[in-house]
């Protein structure tokens, strides 16, 4: 605010530009998804459930892309007692698969065709992405150590029984026991894969969500 | 849970699956979608204007009208869509929020019209938006404060029959248009305090010289009149102070009030006076004390209303005064401190001290520029003008705000009094529009008695008589017919034809008010109680006046001929002259019999 006329600013503090910036950006931010036809061949979905998504998505995120920002705001309300904010960081960055830091309807179709219409194995592929976070083909243990951290955390502190410290290192060391099938500290593709179609559980869990849409 | 969050779900569902490799244990089952249908348009059709929406939409909210199975309530079968029969614009509201799950207040619309909708569809207000809530808070406030303004004055003005003394005479106190008695003390107070205040001043005009002294002031000239007056007041205003101390309902609340505090100030120093003796010593104190019989000036405030509004407003902009006060005092003691030692070099100068500087600082803030002070060095005149310039600056600030609240409160004032003012004729005319429909039973019953004897006696009478009434108004006419039947209590008609029929009436029915009248004088009931005239309309005035006005009633009107179908307000009502002596018969007939 300029009180003084003589105080005009000269140079702009970068803040403001950034702002003034962001803002032109969040302006021009638009994004138009493809043909509703080229969307049908590409996922699994028929037109008019497509057409259910989009309104969902586009009420929501009116500009076509959703950021991190709002993701996490979204995912956030379906969990009110925890911190969703890890896991769905995750879980951005496991939709948004060009990593441009936003995902567009297009992205979010790929994303839940797989989860809904695809195949075992194409959903078990799904989930090693997931939990692979720096995308390097292997699951570390300090990876899905942050994974079941952000599970954890999304269950909040009133649980009972009460959250014990070490039950997600716990449940890491249960999960190595299951799927690293060569004892060498990371799960391959291949390992996670082949010990999944081994348990019942996992693969009649897999089946639950079929008819979400 | 938001709008679009529930469109959402699915997706957090089917993110769900990257837990399934992790967990230990099988999942639950997924509840089935057992009414899984497609998602359709449902036509809602607002008092003709039609609204299409996905019923997914609608159900985000289940909790409200359109959300659950109620809407089913409003299924029209024939052209299958959804019928209400409400306003519109509100509608386009509601139904906003439902698409972006957030409820805005339109500014235009009226506040109880808009609560009434929101009511109707089950809609808590409290989930406005934050643009709209502000606006929406207010206008309620508003509202609620003119409804409980308008609450308190209906109160005030119902006649209470079981006031006791005290509370009479607080409402006397309190409200001086309540009786004549009130306003008479209220004029004679004012005037005494009038004469008092007077008093105090002319005493100390000088009065002309009395041969061998020096000129005096009139107090001493005349001490004795003087003197005289004083105590007429003070008795006055003694007895006053007692009366209030022994109405109000609570004392201790009284006595710790601001003008009961004044009431004893202003009295206070004559009694002093009275008893301590011609002392040297003590007489500079009672000097002082005399200052306060000045209060009594301030007694005006329960004569003046805009004193008291005026009173009532520096009370609320008590921080804008103490703000003003504050930065007022900070800037004085800046600017004395500069000019004492700017002109500290200067001889002769009467900036003795920063003490002494501060009359200069405060004459010159606030542009009074007495000019017994004035700075002789370059330094100190520069100082001194912007001390003065600043002066306007820190004074004009907080001064409007204390305006504009004055106003405001003034305004409400203003508002409130028209608002009582009008709402006399507001319920005269209510009452005139409430006493037309029991008129119309009246009516309805001359015409069905009417063609009762038209039926009897077989003559032909005009067409007038066969009054066609509406479905609704035959039915409520029933409904008061079968209550007649029931209770024994009855409206008289008065009709100068019926008065042939009388011996057709068997029961107690609907009694007129004129003809209560008259059983009450003719049967020279005096002490009729009240409660037990029947009246169609409930208002209190119908039954508590009944009587009150018998008594005034001397003189007959003279006979008027009315037809049986002119419609007549009650005061019309009561100026027509009660027929014929056959009535009173009718009342002291025996009370029906009900048989069950």
């Amino acid at each position: 605010m300029k009180l003084l006329p003589c105080s005009a600013a000269k140079t702009s503090s970068p803040a403001i530009q950034n702002s003034v910036e962001d803002e032109l950006e969040m302006a021009t931010v638009r994004h138009r998804p493809e043909a509703l036809e080229l969307l049908e061949a590409q996922s699994k979905f028929t037109k008019k459930e497509l057409q259910i998504l989009y309104r969902g998505f586009k009420n929501e995120c009116p500009s076509g892309v959703v950021n991190e920002e709002t993701f996490k705001e979204i995912y956030s309300q379906f969990f009110p007692q925890g911190d969703s904010t890890t896991y769905a960081h995750f879980l951005f960055n496991a939709f948004d698969t060009d990593h441009n830091g936003a995902v567009s309807f297009e992205d979010f179709i790929n994303g839940l065709s797989i989860l809904l219409r695809g195949t075992v194995q194409e959903k078990l592929n799904w989930a090693f992405n997931l939990y692979d976070i720096n995308k390097d083909g292997y699951i570390t243990k300090e990876e899905m150590l942050d994974i079941m951290k952000a599970i954890y955390d999304m269950m909040g502190k009133c649980t009972y029984p009460v959250l014990k410290e070490d039950a997600p290192r716990q449940h890491v060391e249960t999960f190595f026991q299951k799927m690293d099938k060569n004892k060498d500290g990371v799960v391959t593709i291949d390992e996670f894969i082949e010990s999944c179609q081994k348990d019942e559980n996992i693969m009649r869990s897999m089946q639950l969500f079929e008819n979400v849409i | 849970m938001a709008a679009g969050v529930a469109a959402w779900l699915p997706f957090a569902r089917a993110a769900a699956i990257g837990w399934m490799p992790v967990a230990n244990c099988p999942m639950p089952l997924a509840p089935a979608d057992k009414n899984k249908r497609q998602d359709e348009l449902i036509i809602l059709n607002v008092s003709g204007r039609r609204f299409q929406t996905w019923r997914t939409t609608l159900e985000r909210y289940p909790d409200t009208l359109l959300g659950s199975t109620e809407k089913e309530f409003f299924f029209n079968e024939d052209t299958k869509e959804y019928f209400f029969d409400r306003d519109p614009e509100v509608f386009r509201c509601v139904l906003n929020f439902y698409r972006t799950g957030k409820l805005h207040y339109p500014r235009y619309e009226c506040i109880s019209a808009y609560d009434d909708e929101l009511a109707f569809y089950g809609i808590l207000p409290e989930i406005i938006g934050d643009c709209c809530y502000e606006e929406y808070k207010d206008r309620k406030r508003e509202n609620a404060e003119r409804l409980m303004d308008d609450n308190d004055s209906e109160n005030n003005q119902e006649s209470m029959p079981s006031l006791s003394f005290r509370q009479t005479m607080w409402r006397a106190f309190e409200n001086p248009h309540t009786s004549t008695l009130a306003l008479v003390f209220y004029y004679v107070t004012g005037f005494f305090i009038a004469v008092s205040v007077i008093t105090n001043v002319v005493e100390t005009v000088p009065c002309g010289t009395v041969p061998g002294s020096k000129e005096l002031p009139c107090g001493e000239r005349y001490s004795v009149a003087f003197f005289c007056l004083d105590t007429a007041c003070v008795m006055i205003f003694t007895v006053e102070y007692l009366l209030r101390l022994f109405a109000p309902p609570s004392r201790y609340r009284f006595i710790r009030s601001v003008m009961s505090i004044i009431d004893v100030v202003a009295i206070m120093p004559y009694y002093i006076g009275l008893v301590m003796t011609d002392n040297e010593d003590v007489s500079g104190a009672f000097v002082t004390l005399r200052v306060f019989r000045v209060f009594r000036i301030f007694k005006f405030s329960r004569h003046s209303q805009g004193l008291r509004i005026l009173g009532y407003t520096l009370k609320s902009c008590a921080s804008e005064l103490g703000f003003l006060l504050f930065s007022l005092t900070m800037a004085i003691i800046i600017f004395a401190t500069v000019m004492f030692y700017a002109e500290k070099g200067s001889s002769a100068s009467k900036f003795t001290s920063i003490p002494a500087s501060f009359w200069y600082t405060i004459v010159t803030m606030t542009t009074l520029g007495y000019g017994d002070m004035v700075p002789k060095t370059i330094a100190g005149k520069i100082f001194g003008s912007i001390c003065s310039l600043s002066g306007v600056l820190v004074i004009a600030l907080p001064v409007p705000v204390i305006v504009s609240n004055f106003s405001r409160i003034y305004h409400q004032n203003q508002r409130a009094d028209k608002r009582r003012a009008q709402k006399k004729a507001r319920l005269a005319r209510i009452r005139v529009a409430k006493t037309g429909s029991s008129n119309a039973y009246l009516h309805s019953k001359r015409n069905g008695l009417l063609n009762e004897a038209l039926e009897l006696t077989g003559t032909p009478e005009d067409e007038h008589m066969g009054k066609t009434t509406s479905l609704i108004e035959s039915q409520h006419h029933h409904l008061l017919h079968c209550l007649e039947k029931t209770t024994g209590l009855s409206y008289l008609v008065d009709d100068p034809l019926l008065s042939v029929r009388t011996s057709t009436i068997k029961n107690h029915e609907f009694i007129d008010e004129q003809m209560f009248e008259q059983n009450c004088m003719e049967s020279s009931m005096q002490n009729y109680p009240s409660t037990r005239s029947p009246s169609l309309s409930s208002h209190p005035g119908l039954t508590t006046t009944c009587c009150s006005r018998r008594s005034k009633k001397t003189t007959h009107l003279p006979n008027s001929n009315l037809p049986a179908t002119r419609l007549r307000s009650m005061q019309e009502l009561s100026t027509i002259h009660i027929q014929g002596s056959e009535q009173p018969s009718l009342t002291t007939r025996p009370p029906p019999t009900t048989s069950k």
